[in-house]
């Protein structure tokens, strides 16, 4: 009766440690996700911004036609764009466009000083930061999960349930790795 | 990273259940005096109640009561696009549910705080001095720092500690007060017992006494430690410890609050307000600002809890900030490169531009500005009427006051601007410098003391 109750108190014990392993992975899982969400919200945010910049830039600087005609180019592809690495390679490009457009921005004081120019660099300033971030705080929660999913013991509840490990959202070429810093 | 706060969760609850243990102890030493043999479980009992009312009070509305009492009023994004897109920034990078409310305070010295119950219903609340002084880097170390605090759960640990200690001074004073005013009474009811009652009476004096500076000791200790964590996770977030650092210097150099500072508040600011007036080590609840500043400055272009945790040991010498292995676990992590700020570079030139015009004006040259962009400098003795554009070729006529209808008639210059300086000749050579200020109608000539009539816009 004693060794019974014993073991059905071990396995009451076993099966609660079991699926608290569980839920935290599946917790884990959700954050990445979720992350990975807010770096979709941020670039959306930036697409939406481009047409009332360039329209802004037009007014003082409507001769920088291939400059200003290469962002628009740059941000339908990023917003037609499927799958993670294609959207990453569009997203890069016109990131280094919209790079280019400031260095030209640099050669109209006028334009620099507009108010609604200044509200919108502040604003694409703040995307770009955000895109950054998002992308940071993805990252993080991609290695503690990652971490979990590899170490002992979460790993075999994680084989058996199909946690796979997540990619990092990696940067890859320099000229991307300068994007939260847009110079103006 | 979530580690570091799971750690400083369980740090809290360890000091919350401590300084709860010195109030229940109390409780019940008082509760034994009061009633021998029979008052100490409902005396612990009582101070509980007490702690629970107060901590209910403080929950209900409490930062309500906290933002109000500092003044503070909530904003929109259009009344601080740049504030707002920062905490909104730090939202994502902390990963928090929810971004916090914005809050500014009307006060010139710089200045910041957070506050809130749960991480997706918390406050930041910043001074206007402090929008005023800081670059965007700065600004969003100070909001790393805040939404630090509300990421560790701080804000609630700290309301709870708050209370805890209030409870306990309050009893404590109570039974003092009871003791001084109503023990002659009570001597006379417990004579039957009267060695062993005396004895209790001093242990539980002693304790009273004791007891409120051992809880405000654990406060301001678990309230120090909050703001290395804060601080290493403004670096974290931000990945730019120098940001903070700046920022700190520029807000410990803004001088103590000139308002009265609120000393409930005082906790939650990011440098103590009330710096200025003496503080005891042991009982300050900020480290030192300078050490602070030293600490990220040590971090030389690393951002991760690893990194701030070794800063401090540089910096200390021993000891940890951190206190939690599990945060050291993840290793070094590079910081950032500085957001260039290119109206500081332009607003520099501009200053530079004015102080030289200034002095160009008082020895006397002539300013010309080219539309080009070039400013000609025409020295009193060239004796020209025309001069060329080193730039782009442009001619110009030097400004001069002339007679304006009959070769006899008096001197007339007419003014280009309103809201510029502007300057000519006299017809007997000398420069003349008209401010935007000059409202008149007509002036001397310092030269040759003719009066000349000023006309067009003003």
């Amino acid at each position: 009766m004693i060794p019974g109750l014993v073991v059905l108190a071990i396995l009451v014990v076993l099966v609660l440690w079991m699926v608290g392993m569980y839920n935290g992975l599946v917790r884990l899982r959700n954050q990445v996700k979720n992350a990975w969400s807010q770096i979709d919200v941020q670039l959306k945010r930036r697409h939406d911004l481009i047409p009332n910049l360039v329209e802004t830039v037009k007014g003082y600087a409507g001769h920088e036609k291939t400059t200003l005609e290469n962002v628009v180019k740059a941000r339908s592809q990023a917003v037609s764009a499927q799958g993670v690495e294609q959207q990453a390679r569009a997203e890069g490009e016109l990131s280094a466009a919209l790079g280019r457009l400031m260095v030209v921005v640099e050669q109209y004081p006028d334009l620099k000083a507009n108010q609604n120019f200044l509200a919108l660099q502040e604003e694409l300033t703040s995307t770009e930061n955000k895109i950054g971030f998002s992308r940071q705080s993805y990252n993080d929660n991609v290695m503690v999960y990652n971490t979990r999913v590899e170490t002992f013991p979460a790993n075999v509840m994680a084989g058996m349930f199909g946690f796979k490990q997540e990619p990092f959202f990696e940067i890859e070429n320099a000229a991307e790795r300068a994007v939260p810093q847009v110079k103006f | 990273m979530w580690e570091a706060i799971r750690a400083n969760r369980r740090r809290s609850t360890l000091l919350i259940g401590l300084m709860g243990g010195v109030l229940v102890a109390l409780g019940a030493m008082v509760g034994e005096v009061w009633a021998p043999h029979r008052g100490a479980v409902p005396g612990a009992g009582v101070a509980l109640i007490v702690w629970l009312v107060l901590v209910l009070v403080a929950f209900a509305g409490g930062e309500q009561v906290l933002l109000m009492s500092a003044g503070a009023r909530k904003i929109e994004k259009k009344d601080a696009p740049r504030l707002w897109n920062v905490v909104e920034e730090m939202t994502i990078a902390a990963a928090l549910p929810k971004m916090p409310d914005v809050y500014v305070v009307d006060d010139a010295t710089p200045n910041a705080f957070a506050v809130g119950r749960t991480p997706d219903r918390a406050a930041v609340a910043v001074t206007t001095g402090l929008l005023k002084r800081l670059n965007r880097d700065e600004l969003q170390g100070v909001v790393a720092h805040e939404i630090g605090h509300i990421k560790n759960l701080d804000i609630r640990f700290m309301t709870l500690a708050a209370v805890m200690l209030g409870a306990i001074v309050l009893i404590a004073d109570v039974f003092l007060r009871s003791l001084w005013y109503g023990g002659a009474a009570r001597r006379r009811g417990s004579r039957e017992s009267g060695q062993a009652q005396l004895v209790l009476v001093a242990i539980a004096v002693a304790v009273a006494v004791l007891a409120p500076i051992l809880a405000r000791l654990l406060y301001f200790a678990c309230s120090r430690q909050r703001e290395y964590l804060a601080d290493a996770s403004s670096a974290r977030f931000t990945r730019y410890p120098e940001g903070l650092a700046s920022a700190l210097e520029k807000i410990a150099g803004g001088g103590a609050s000139r308002s009265k500072p609120n000393r409930a508040l005082a906790p939650l600011y990011i440098v103590n307000p009330a710096q200025g007036m003496a503080l005891t080590g042991l009982f300050s609840t900020h480290p030192p600002t300078a050490k602070r500043i030293e600490i990220l400055r040590k971090m030389a272009g690393r951002a991760g809890y690893a990194d701030y945790e070794s800063a401090y040991r540089a910096v200390e010498g021993t000891g940890t900030a951190l206190l939690d292995r599990a945060v050291l676990g993840e290793g070094s992590v590079p910081a950032r490169a500085a957001t260039p700020e290119p109206a500081r570079k332009a607003e520099a030139v501009a200053r530079v531009r004015e102080v030289t015009d200034l002095l160009d004006r008082a020895a006397g040259m002539l300013l010309v500005a080219c539309p080009c962009g070039v400013r000609l400098k025409v020295p009193a003795e060239l004796d020209r009427h025309r001069i060329t554009c080193p730039r782009c070729g442009r001619e110009h006529d030097v400004p001069a006051a002339r007679p304006r209808d009959d070769p006899g008639g008096p001197l007339t210059y007419r003014r280009q601007s309103s809201d510029a300086w502007e300057s000519f000749r006299c017809a007997c050579g000398r420069t003349q410098q008209l401010s935007p200020a000059f409202r008149g109608d007509q002036m001397t000539c310092k030269g040759c003391g003719r009066e000349i009539r000023i006309v067009g816009p003003r």
